[in-house]
């Protein structure tokens, strides 16, 4: 931008240089003034719904909303003013009239925007309470639970689920006072095209979207004596976990994690590294062998169960080309079952297997009848998030911060890098692009950094030289950016031979059930994204082993029970089908 | 390419020898009032009646039409017969059995039936002629009263006191040209008027019948199409009707009638001789300025569109109207839907919009059907599609359905719903002239503005300039209703004051009570006292004394309404209609309606008029979009003028209106009360007693407080 396009702007006497399409808080926000705001997310649309941002603009009538408001040169803002924190104040306290009095039993207490924007607007005292809105809490889905009470319709969830993930199963409906957010016609969230990313409760800055949680179900399990109760940690929750306990972000803590596992009283701690490795030792068969026969390409992977969801109801036609394998939790949840119990000699049914997810979907994925035993029961028992883990590590007096490293339980915890980058977006394609490189040519990866498929951005698209094999691949995180690579494949419009999808915005490493944002960064921030996924580069790049077909642990585990990658037993226990859902979603 | 104004000129000529033949040359003309308002009176049972009645007779001099409405509610349904040489009789309250007389008598036998007209209903005799001498305040000035007296000395010593009427009128159009006078049914206008020339033309006009030609005004104005029908009865003749100039006088339905009346020329004038930035400056230079409720100068809206350079721009018509008790749009599309049309082709020519639509509410059937004929004839005709008018210019235009929602008439909420959205306003900046529907320059203005704009490019914006005040130009059309005499659709001019328009238009307060206050803007709009009465109308008085100009609401009440009621009536519609997406709309105007529900129910506690004005001042500050802005209003406008009706409310538990029944109390006062027993016949739970002849007592601990005694006494003996 040249000088002259710039604006001068005096906000609270400060006077500074502006571009014309900033906005005032974005240029207040530069200058170390953090207006107060709720509804406004930098990553979604401005809605300029909550009215709390309200500053005074010299020649306005009203005071008008700096985060929809363009700066203008010459322009005279007052930030802060006894008015405007009159009006801010009445605003958070209309708010919270129309909230539960629940802060100190409520799931976000301590972490819940409305009640810091409630204490520092100083909300002392409720003058206009009144009448309180009424609406039922809906559990009906194993992985959201919606809470219409504690809503302060800020539109966040709204826009987040339309905007970003493409879904738009979230409106405001009815009007006034009984408005509230819900899927199409009020129905129950299991009824509706949700596909359970979570990122909805992501964004929510109270509980009125949490996930559902199965910590009481884990407990009453690690307090029964007769079950034999295991662990496997998704490849991201390394890379995140540590912020719930004060590290910084991007810190990667898988000793402490393991360690930490052992205390809460797990009898065996597992990786769903290894099974990553797995996935990709299956995919990158059913990759060639498509290759091979040029059917059904490209393959789409499937280990999100958010894209998995989301294809089911929105892209039906395209399922032939998902890729059959199960997700690395559910191919390692199966094996715990079955080889596991072989090896050990634990009946199946007294193996209690829990995951740790970044995810909120996979708490969908788990209950699917597809994930279960044919004897009925399921493969994975309780699948908790990054946060439901972090909380109960709390509860049971886990000092994380203090705790040395451990190792995690053989022959099920043995990863390689490959394993590692799946919780980053770009992380499965690089992990199945080092293996097919190998197994295509027979010789060694030169480079095993793919650097094309690394990075936040929403589309990534390739073309991978092997000896003269040209493969066109593509990256996708956040749904409706899937939909682009989507709509190219649909119309034919392009050839691509291998696709990963990610349904949330940067990959698992921004999953739905990660833990809140510490202050300074927030959900969907890009910096947040890549420093947590520059936590499994690092640990992959100190790694001596980078090849998931390298992994001794799986080429034992073909040897002794599988067979061979996609043979006879792989099919039964490591792949799985896919069906379209009704309700269908509007792409 | 022949120029569109000599197509124009071209198609009027055929439209007008086609109606010639089909019915100007008839002896007599019968039109039937054909709107929602007049059928829902009964007006199609009018209409067919005469069907059967002339098919049965067929007088050949005889045509039958149906016309929009005129605006008199509560006359219709509304017959006029037009004969050649006399002035228009208007039947009010038309049924079939009266259509069978008036067949009979008037359009058989020549004879009207004097009691069923609107000017017997008004007080005026059937007189050969009518003079309608203006009294607006121009002419005033000018020296108006003494035309009056004038032409009542003249006419009596002529001896033509039976058979000649002189009435007071106004704003009749030409007020440059007063003091001004209009004699029906000659329809001739005489203007520069003095006591002098009065004495000539009651000499040469009334008593010869030859009109004097050098006085008489000979400007054409399209604004003055509707006098000559109706001028002659008080209630039209105080108005003065730019957006209804063909309400009630046009067939509303038929292209050749709008083409008669000077339709489409305007916009063929346009795009013949006028270049889209001088159509612009035109609109900017007459004044006019929006009439949704805003009063934004429409010229600079237009002019911010124009400017923008973008390859597609959209003109949208407002037709949500959603105000309660609120028709004025309506009305104006059936009466004269062309108008609309012509209006938006012009915008569109100006900013460079090749895309129109009309946003209206579903529950306007019929003016939906109005007007997509009126777009079907327009387009077959060639002034709608590509190359309009045989120019190069292309323009359409689309009818679009809003599910009546309240807030889809604020513009950005529109849009939203235009583009298949919830219906919630956007923040503004930016604003729609500059990124509006799918994210093009749009410019929205509400039908009574396109109406208008017809009338600033033929009639001139400089003259345009001059109706009204400096500041508010033009007229402003009301839906008049409330405890007044005369309730409907006025059209007065800017500036006129609502004194006048009570007891002048209006007719005054039912049963002669007291005035208490008037309501004008609608939910958004405040109350304003006797004491303001002489406010004039226009868009910055209204504003500063605590009320706004809205679309056009205008509610009169008496002494027998309780302000606190009133005030929460319209914030229980508010919140009602409050969209919710923003925060002091959607909860505090709740927290208001819950404050004044418990004053209203007698739980009102000191400090409550001080939480109503804080939370009003938070939510008018802090709101969105208009909606939650002028939310509060009505209850700030009943706190400021009416503040002592909350406090007795509050400490007394008292509502002087008898209107809030939590806080009613009735007794019956012994000195008064002579014991007919009629209050206690209608008391429906039984609790008042007492012997006939003596005086009874209400027992205030059964009592409901349901009024029925208060009403049926006549002898003013029950107190509340």
């Amino acid at each position: 931008m040249t000088e002259s396009t710039k604006v001068e702007v005096v906000i609270d006497g400060v006077t500074v240089q502006a571009a014309p399409e900033q906005t005032i808080m974005d240029v207040a926000d530069g200058i170390g003034i953090r207006i107060p705001r709720l509804c406004y997310h930098p990553s979604l649309s401005t809605l300029g719904a909550c009215r709390i941002c309200v500053v005074e603009v010299e020649g306005q009538r009203n005071p008008v909303t700096a985060c929809t408001f363009p700066v203008a040169d010459g322009m005279k803002v007052r930030t802060s003013s006894p008015l405007l924190r009159k009006l801010r104040r009445d605003v958070v306290e209309l708010l919270l009239d129309n909230h539960p009095k629940e802060c100190q039993t409520c799931e976000r207490s301590g972490n819940c925007e409305l009640q810091d924007l409630a204490y520092s607007l100083g909300v002392r005292e409720r003058l206009f309470e009144g009448e309180r809105k009424r609406f039922p809490r809906d559990a009906s889905s194993p992985a959201v639970i919606r809470d219409p009470e504690k809503c302060i319709l800020c539109g966040r969830c709204v826009r987040v689920c339309e905007e970003v993930q493409g879904v738009t199963n979230l409106s405001q409906q009815h009007r006034g006072f009984t408005n509230v957010v819900a899927p199409a016609h009020d129905c129950d969230m299991s009824d509706s095209v949700c596909i359970q990313c979570g990122q909805c409760i992501n964004v929510c800055p109270t509980a009125a979207f949490v996930e559902n949680s199965s910590t009481d179900e884990v407990l009453d399990a690690l307090g029964n004596p007769d079950l034999h109760v295991v662990v496997h940690t998704a490849p991201s929750i390394r890379a995140a976990v540590g912020e719930g306990f004060g590290f910084p972000v991007g810190t990667p803590v898988t000793g402490k994690m393991v360690t930490a596992c052992r205390l809460m009283g797990f009898d065996q701690v597992f990786d769903t590294n290894f099974s990553a490795d797995l996935t990709i030792v299956e995919e990158a068969t059913e990759f060639l062998s498509r290759i091979a026969s040029g059917d059904r390409l490209p393959l789409i992977t499937s280990c999100s169960p958010g894209w998995v969801n989301f294809m089911e109801r929105f892209y039906p036609e395209l399922m032939p080309l998902a890729s059959t394998c199960k997700s690395p939790m559910s191919m390692l949840s199966t094996l715990l079952k079955t080889f596991y119990a072989e090896k050990t000699g634990i009946a199946p049914e007294k193996i209690y297997v829990v995951s740790v997810m970044p995810c909120t979907a996979k708490k969908f994925e788990a209950k699917r009848p597809e994930h279960m035993a044919p004897e009925g029961y399921p493969y994975t028992d309780a699948v908790i998030t990054t946060r439901e883990f972090v909380w109960l590590a709390k509860c049971l007096g886990v000092d994380f911060q203090n705790l040395p490293d451990g190792e995690f339980d053989n022959p099920l915890g043995e990863s390689s890098g490959a394993g590692d980058i799946f919780g980053a977006t770009g992380g499965v394609m690089e992990a199945a692009l080092r293996t097919a490189y190998e197994k295509v040519t027979g010789e060694t990866c030169p480079n095993l950094d793919f650097m094309d498929v690394r990075g936040v951005e929403g589309v990534k698209e390739a073309t991978i030289d092997i000896k003269g094999t040209k493969i066109n691949v593509a990256v996708s995180n956040g749904l409706n950016n899937a939909k682009t690579i989507l709509d190219r494949v649909e119309k034919g419009d392009k050839t691509y031979h291998l696709i990963e999808i990610m349904a949330c915005p940067g990959g698992c490493v921004a999953g739905g059930g990660q833990p809140y944002p510490p202050s300074g960064t927030y959900v969907l921030d890009p910096e947040l994204t890549k420093k947590r996924a520059q936590a499994l580069y690092t640990i992959d790049a100190q790694k001596t082993l980078r090849k998931s077909h390298e992994n001794p642990s799986i080429l034992k585990l073909y040897e002794d029970f599988l067979g061979e990658p996609n043979g006879h037993k792989s099919h039964e226990l490591l792949h799985t089908n896919y069906t379209a859902q009704e309700p269908r979603g509007v792409r | 390419m022949s120029r569109p104004l000599d197509m124009l000129i071209n198609l009027r000529k055929q439209a007008v020898q086609r109606l010639f033949e089909s019915k100007f040359k008839a002896e007599m003309r019968i039109t039937v009032g054909s709107a929602t308002c007049e059928n829902a009176a009964g007006s199609e049972a009018v209409h067919s009646r005469f069907e059967e009645l002339m098919g049965e007779h067929a007088p050949k001099a005889t045509v039958l039409s149906r016309v929009g409405c005129a605006g008199k509610c509560d006359m219709e349904p509304v017959v006029t017969v037009i004969t050649r040489n006399s002035i228009p009789t208007k039947y009010i309250h038309m049924t079939p059995e009266r259509v069978d007389e008036v067949f009979k008598k008037h359009v058989l036998d020549g004879e009207p039936i004097e009691e069923w007209t609107m000017r017997h209903h008004a007080g005026i005799k059937k007189a050969e002629r009518v003079v309608s001498v203006c009294e607006c305040r121009e002419c005033l000035r000018n020296g108006g009263k003494a035309i009056e007296k004038a032409f009542l000395a003249e006419i009596e010593k002529s001896g033509l006191s039976d058979r000649v009427v002189v009435m007071r009128s106004a704003a009749q159009g030409p007020e440059e040209h007063g003091p001004l006078a209009y004699v029906y049914p000659e329809e001739v206008m005489y203007k520069e008027l003095t006591p002098e020339k009065v004495t000539e033309i009651v000499a040469s006009h009334l008593v010869e019948g030859k009109p004097v030609d050098t006085y008489v005004w000979t400007g054409d104005r399209i604004a003055n199409r509707f006098q000559p029908v109706f001028g002659d009865v008080p209630f039209f003749g105080s108005q003065l009707r730019l957006t209804l100039r063909n309400c009630g006088v046009i067939e509303p339905e038929s292209l050749d009638e709008y083409l008669a009346v000077r339709g489409y020329e305007a916009a063929a004038h346009a795009l013949t001789d006028i270049t889209p930035d001088d159509v612009v400056k035109t609109v900017f230079d007459s004044g006019l300025r929006g009439r949704g409720g805003g009063g934004f100068p429409s010229g600079v809206k237009w002019r911010f569109a124009a400017s923008q350079k973008v390859d597609q721009k959209y003109i949208i018509c407002n037709a949500d109207e959603g105000d309660p008790g609120a028709f004025m749009d309506r009305s104006t599309i059936e009466g004269d839907p062309h108008t609309i049309l012509e209006g938006m082709i012009i915008g569109g020519y100006a900013i460079g919009a090749t895309k129109g639509f009309i946003y209206i509410r579903a529950e306007y059937p019929l003016a939906i059907t109005r007007l997509e004929k009126a777009i079907t004839d327009a387009r077959e005709a060639g002034f709608l599609g590509s190359g309009i008018f045989g120019s190069d210019f292309d323009f359409d235009i689309e009818v679009r359905l809003g599910a009546g929602a309240f807030v889809c008439g604020e513009e950005t909420a529109l849009i939203n719903s235009i583009e298949g959205k919830r219906g919630m306003p956007r923040p503004r900046p930016p604003y729609p002239s500059i990124e509006g529907l799918w994210g093009k320059p749009t410019v929205i203005n509400n039908v009574e503005t396109f109406a208008n704009i017809p009338v600033v490019l033929l009639d001139g914006a400089e003259w345009f300039s001059t109706v009204g005040t400096e500041k508010s130009a033009g007229t402003k059309v009301f839906a008049l209703a409330g405890d007044v005499k005369n309730t409907g659709l006025i059209e007065v001019p800017m500036g006129t004051t609502l004194r006048e328009v009570v007891y002048g238009v209006g007719g005054g307060i039912l049963d002669d009570r007291e005035f208490k206050a008037v309501q004008t803007g609608g939910p958004a709009g405040g109350c304003l006292p006797a004491s303001l009465l002489d406010t004039p109308i226009d868009y910055d008085t209204l504003a500063e004394v605590g009320s706004i100009m809205g679309s056009g609401g205008m509610i009169v009440m008496d002494e027998g309404s309780c302000m606190v009621n009133v005030a929460k009536f319209f914030l229980d519609f508010t919140q009602n209609e409050s969209c919710g997406k923003c925060t002091p709309c959607r909860e505090g105007t709740k927290r208001m309606l819950e404050i004044l529900t418990r004053i209203s129910e007698g739980e009102g506690v000191e400090g409550d008029v001080e939480k109503l004005l804080r939370l009003a001042e938070t939510i008018k500050m802090t709101s969105l979009c208009g909606l939650g802005q002028a939310a509060p209003n009505p209850v700030i406008s009943t706190i400021t003028h009416f503040r002592e009706e909350y406090d007795s409310h509050i400490r007394d538990k008292h509502c002087s209106a008898g209107v809030c029944s939590a806080l009613a109390t009735y007794s019956i006062d012994a000195e008064k009360c002579i014991g007919c027993t009629a209050c206690k016949r209608v008391c429906p739970v039984d609790c008042i007693t007492g012997a006939p002849k003596v005086a009874h007592v209400i027992d205030d601990k059964e009592c409901i407080k349901c009024g029925s005694c208060f009403d049926a006494c006549k002898f003013d003996a029950v107190k509340r």
